[in-house]
């Protein structure tokens, strides 16, 4: 199906969603009374970055007014089990600290009271005595052996290390003509969504069932993980998420430990305990992603023919690896070669515990960090050979014949052009004209720079890339179940009159779903997207579901809308069937057509979509004989390409792939350091758009994360571990002055994969905003010989490179 | 700690009458002593504007404001914009020009813009960044806000 004979796949349909937000009626977790006899819930955190907990002192909390239970690390550890993680070293990872508490913020107790104002004095007046202990934030430092180590039982604080080698890289490097090395750092930052999270629970005794309403996004698998940790059947553990959450972006994934935590304090209550994170706990305590030390290689031939690269990563997981970590490392595992030809690659991967604050997904998961590095080194070739950039670029491009295309790391791209969109943005920026304007900058004696950002956008994570983190020998034990796959589930329904109902069990927060799926489901069935109704409450009791459900890794637009898809389809062939019968003529000389089931001789009557559904529910003996009564069917989609990693440690990490091209111009002040971003463009190929005006807001918001990282946002420690910015005063979030005028174009290669052709888009410019800005202002500065290697790029910092490069040497 | 004092304000032209603590938070009184659950709280110290109202006619953060602060107030809350079943011409603008995505700034920064367009009712594209920079929004990039407040601008001067 392409746009030219859809009539509402790839129009900007305006969102349903709209209208109950912008009149205040909304249903966000703090909104959401589900129940009854609500207590409020006030957690007690470490004031210490590494301390040993010597006791608790709950009696004057008890003793408040409205108090009804406090618990501690001594609850937490005697009734309930450590987070599993995705390593192999033991590392026990509680709801809330037990032995020790390992970064400022972590939980140690919480107390349960009427409202929040009580359960926030009684809070104050939990006494918890610590020991402290030597603490370490950098992860250079925290592996050398005098560093104090996080987790005894693991005796170091290396959680764990892959070394993974794809072609030969050592031969690559052998017949190299040139050899380029730098070191980056990119910063520990998160997006910082405008509501917090929050969970309500209620735990019923006499059935043993425990509800939590929560704003988790997914990916479900967390829901059997934090069932086991609380010793509860899955079948026992309800998650239920309301209909609207005020964004997420990665973030909400790793609500799932405050799951156990508040339903722990539920069960030991026996009152419905609701807890809303405030802002600074929010900042001192949520996800971030990880701080990276990276050390690259890049082998090349002296024509800009990169043969190979090395990448020496140093992630930073904070106080306790939680899963999906590592995947800070290997999320982006089929596609580490990004959009390049390369096939040597060898990946040193370490993973490092410190007394920061604990990482998981954030937009752009992994791949803000891998192009940063990539994309630099790219320049650094360019500059060393005396080649422009794009050409260097071009040089390695794969090309639309070489697709669908597998990645020596093996990712399998399904579709693309990327010299083509790579041109659309060259052009759409005026590349050429860009370059003149910076040659008589510069001869002005302004800085003036241009950088250029390539990407390969990954979407719908294969859940089978995170055993990459495991050693191939521990994989292939006979005991070991392999893992793999992305899947989604939708519901269509058709009630009597024939209105048509969607389900599905994603969490959007913020993307339109309800919009797109009322798109997809009138094209297929030739209606109007108000004729369908689209519910998507996640409930684990009630949706159709699996471990990878979930709205996250930029997986709706491809996977979610597959399943809406293919269900409609499913749905189309029982209406055929059915009124096929009622032609008495043979299902294959009928069509659905324009809404309606015609004969394709175009002869005799046509029986409607609401004709069909009024006889199908009135009269169940019209239906043909064999034939399911109830117009409704359920499709779950699943990508066949989503296999296990191999013995080799190749895997498709995700399932489609699309691509990302950008240029920006800057001038940078350098009496002041600051960086004026005067032309940015970036051109995608995400397949296809079905909502382009949906499609264009995921960019716009993700670059404007992408710009946030790179130049204001870090959560950044002192050398006891305090946290420097645990309030929107210090941790500087964009505002509506900082964010550029973006020119977005976009180029349309549909996915053989989906039933669409469409792709995910969700993360887009978050990953390539880091490269493309920092590549720009290192050019700008490039006279002076000052080069971007490490994020954010604030005035201090830029300024104190700027002043070293002018000192006389 | 004091007993629970009255508080009585105007919201959205309806007299609102309700009791509690001195220190109770205007937002939290709002949402859920008088259950106008449409004022978000987003930081609780006065910097993401989530939580924007207007008070008196001026925009105000409702999460550094006590409740008795607001006794005697006429208070508007994104619930009082839309009249007789029709959007405010801003919202519609914010509707038709994609100015939110997940929803939960948006009652502050139509508030904040509403303020703003009182005081500039015919704004530049600068001015209009300047302006909303008081809310912060994480899902847009603020251009569909921007382009939402700049179509609206010349619709509310005409009304």
């Amino acid at each position: 199906m392409s746009a030219a004979t859809t009539k509402w796949v790839g129009r900007p349909v305006r969102r349903v969603e709209d209208t109950r937000l912008l009149t205040g009626r909304g249903t966000f977790i703090d909104d959401h009374p589900p129940t009854s006899g609500v207590h409020h819930a006030a957690i007690v955190r470490s004031p210490h970055a590494h301390a040993r907990i010597l006791g608790y002192d709950v009696a004057a909390a008890l003793a408040m007014e409205g108090v009804v239970g406090v618990i501690t690390g001594e609850d937490v550890a005697k009734s309930t089990r450590p987070f599993a993680v995705g390593v192999t070293a033991p590392v026990r990872y509680y709801c809330a600290a037990t032995d020790k508490a390992r970064f400022v913020g972590e939980p140690v107790a919480v107390v349960v009271a009427r409202d929040r104002y009580l359960a926030e004095d009684a809070a104050e007046v939990v006494t918890v005595r610590y020991e402290p202990l030597p603490v370490v934030t950098d992860p250079e430092r925290a592996l050398e052996s005098d560093a104090p180590v996080l987790h005894e039982a693991v005796g170091t604080n290396l959680a764990g290390h892959r070394r993974l080698v794809y072609g030969d890289p050592d031969q690559a490097f052998g017949e190299a003509d040139v050899v380029i090395r730098e070191r980056f750092r990119f910063p520990k930052y998160g997006s910082t969504p405008i509501e917090t999270y929050g969970i309500i629970a209620r735990w019923d005794p006499l059935e043993g069932v425990l509800t939590v309403w929560s704003n988790f996004m997914g990916p479900f698998i967390m829901h059997p993980l934090t069932a086991r940790v609380l010793g509860l059947p899955e079948n026992k553990l309800r998650f239920i998420v309301p209909p609207d959450i005020g964004g997420s972006f990665g973030i909400k994934t790793s609500i799932y430990p405050y799951i156990a935590l508040v339903g722990l304090a539920a069960m030991k209550t026996g009152v419905a305990v609701k807890w809303i994170e405030d802002r600074r706990e929010h900042l001192l305590a949520s996800s971030s992603g990880t701080d990276r030390i990276a050390e690259r290689e890049l082998a090349a031939r002296r024509d800009g023919t990169v043969l190979g690269m090395r990448f020496k990563w140093l992630d930073n997981v904070g106080g306790y690896i939680r899963s999906p970590e590592p995947g800070c490392s290997f999320r982006p595992t089929g596609n580490f070669v990004g959009p390049y030809g390369f096939q040597h690659l060898e990946v040193d991967a370490s993973v490092v515990m410190t007394n920061k604050s604990l990482t998981g997904p954030n937009r752009g998961y992994a791949c803000g960090h891998l192009y940063f590095e990539t994309e630099g080194m790219m320049d650094r070739l360019a500059e060393r050979l005396g080649l422009d950039p794009a050409e260097v670029r071009r040089r390695n491009l794969l090309r639309p014949e070489q697709m669908p295309y597998r990645t020596p790391t093996g990712g399998l791209y399904d579709s693309g052009d990327y010299p083509a969109a790579f041109d659309r943005a060259l052009q759409l920026a005026g590349y050429t004209d860009l370059r003149r304007r910076q040659a008589r900058a510069r001869a002005e004696g302004r800085s003036f720079g241009i950088g250029i950002a390539l990407a390969v956008d990954p979407s719908v994570s294969n859940m089978g890339y995170v055993a990459t983190a495991l050693d191939p020998q521990f994989r292939a034990k006979p005991e070991y179940l392999p893992k793999s796959g992305a899947v989604e589930a939708a519901t269509l329904k058709i009630d009597p009159l024939g209105r048509v109902t969607a389900i599905l069990a994603t969490t959007p927060q913020g993307q339109g779903h309800q919009t797109i799926v009322a798109q997809i489901v009138a094209d297929e069935l030739g209606l109007v997207p108000d004729d369908v109704t689209v519910v998507d409450e996640m409930d684990t009791f009630t949706r159709v579901w699996s471990i990878s459900s979930g709205t996250y890794s930029s997986r709706f637009g491809s996977v979610g809308t597959s399943a809406v898809a293919l269900a409609a389809r499913k749905l189309k062939r029982k209406l055929c069937e059915y009124a096929a019968h009622l032609m008495d003529v043979p299902a294959d000389q009928v069509e659905f057509r324009q809404g309606a089931v015609r004969r394709t001789s175009g002869q005799g009557p046509a029986y409607s979509v609401k004709d069909l559904a009024g006889r199908g529910h009135w009269h169940t003996d019209s239906l043909p004989a064999g034939m399911e009564p109830g117009l409704q069917v359920t499709a779950v989609f699943g990508f066949s390409v989503a296999k296990a990693v191999d013995a080799e440690d190749r895997v498709n990490s995700s399932n489609t792939y699309g691509f990302i091209a950008e240029v920006m111009a800057v001038e940078v002040d350098p009496e002041t350091a600051a960086i004026s971003i005067l032309e940015y463009v970036t051109v995608h190929d995400a397949g296809t758009i079905i909502n382009p005006m949906i499609a264009e807001g995921q960019i716009y918001g993700g670059a404007l994360h992408g710009l946030g990282g790179a130049l204001y946002e870090e959560l950044l420690y002192d050398e006891s571990g305090q946290l420097l910015t645990a309030t929107f005063m210090d941790y500087l979030v964009p505002t509506a002055t900082e964010a550029p005028v973006i020119k977005i174009a976009h180029v349309v290669s549909p996915s053989p994969l989906t039933p669409l052709g469409s792709k995910g888009l969700g993360e887009s410019s978050s990953m390539t905003v880091p490269a493309v800005i920092a590549n720009a202002v290192s050019d700008a500065l490039a006279p002076l010989g000052v080069r971007i290697t490490e994020l954010p790029i604030t005035p201090d910092r830029l300024w104190r490179l700027i002043r070293q490069a002018k000192k006389p040497k | 700690m004091p007993g629970p004092v009255a508080v009585r304000l105007t919201v959205n032209g309806t007299p609102r009458e309700g009791r509690c603590e001195p220190r109770k938070l205007l937002v939290d009184f709002l949402r859920e002593d008088l259950g106008l659950t449409g004022t978000h709280v987003g930081c609780e110290h006065g910097i993401c504007g989530a939580c924007t109202i207007l008070v008196n006619g001026e925009a105000a953060r409702s999460c550094i404001m006590l409740a008795v602060q607001a006794e005697g107030s006429e208070i508007v809350t994104v619930e009082g914009l839309a009249r007789d079943g029709r959007l405010h011409p801003l919202q519609e603008a914010f509707r038709e020009h994609h100015g939110l995505q997940c929803g939960f700034c948006t009652p502050g920064m139509l508030l904040a813009a509403l303020d703003f367009l009182r005081m500039h009712p015919d704004p530049t594209e600068s001015q209009i960044r300047e302006g909303l920079s008081a809310v912060l929004c994480r899902c847009t990039g603020y251009q569909g806000i921007v382009n939402a407040v700049k179509a609206a601008a010349p619709v509310l001067r005409g009304g």
